[in-house]
């Protein structure tokens, strides 16, 4: 396993809720992570993210460590759930908070 | 580069015979598209995998020339 691949992988088992994209939750720069933001923050979850803007390495590899194009992408428990497109549709037919509950993420501090 | 609305609905028929290709142009400078696919192909996958049936079709294009396209999949009734 490369250096980035292992990298990413310490990310991913390191914390249950967490989105690679580009820029800040506070200062997102695209509007596909805006959206992203959105949803994680109406779904009231704790989640971590990762800026690949500050980090080329990760926004290269986590493209092939996930075999997804684009970003942002969303990890929960180590696993690749999809892009903001996919957010979205899981989100629109309650599928987001019912994956949320079932593997008992933590709810964000009010 | 941006690409044309025909061209994306094109790509995705050609690489998922049967299905239908909605394009939306979101902002109408031929650069912000949605595009909604039912298709056949997507029976029994996951999201996930519905989605990178129509990466697929794209070419490698996603997250290139077209960085911004929505994408929603839908499996055929």
């Amino acid at each position: 396993m490369s250096d980035v691949n292992s990298r990413i992988s310490e990310i991913v088992n390191a914390h249950d809720v967490v989105l690679f994209m580009k820029g800040t939750p506070l200062f997102p720069q695209c509007g596909f992570s805006s959206r992203a933001i959105a949803i994680l923050d109406h779904l009231g979850v704790a989640y971590d993210s990762v800026d690949v803007l500050q980090d080329m390495e990760i926004r290269q590899g986590i493209k092939e460590f996930s075999d997804w194009p684009t970003i942002p992408q969303l990890y929960v428990k180590g696993e690749f759930v999809g892009g903001s497109d996919i957010m979205m549709e899981m989100y629109e037919a309650g599928e987001l908070q019912q994956m949320m509950q079932d593997k008992a993420v933590a709810r964000a501090e009010a | 580069m941006a690409m044309a609305a025909d061209e994306i609905e094109r790509l995705i028929a050609a690489a998922l015979p049967g299905a239908v290709v909605t394009i939306r142009d979101l902002a109408g400078d031929g650069d912000h598209y949605a595009a909604h696919v039912v298709a056949p192909q997507f029976t029994g996958q996951s999201r996930v995998q519905q989605h990178k049936l129509v990466y697929a079709a794209l070419g490698g294009r996603m997250g290139g020339e077209l960085h911004a396209l929505q994408v929603t999949t839908e499996v055929p009734t």
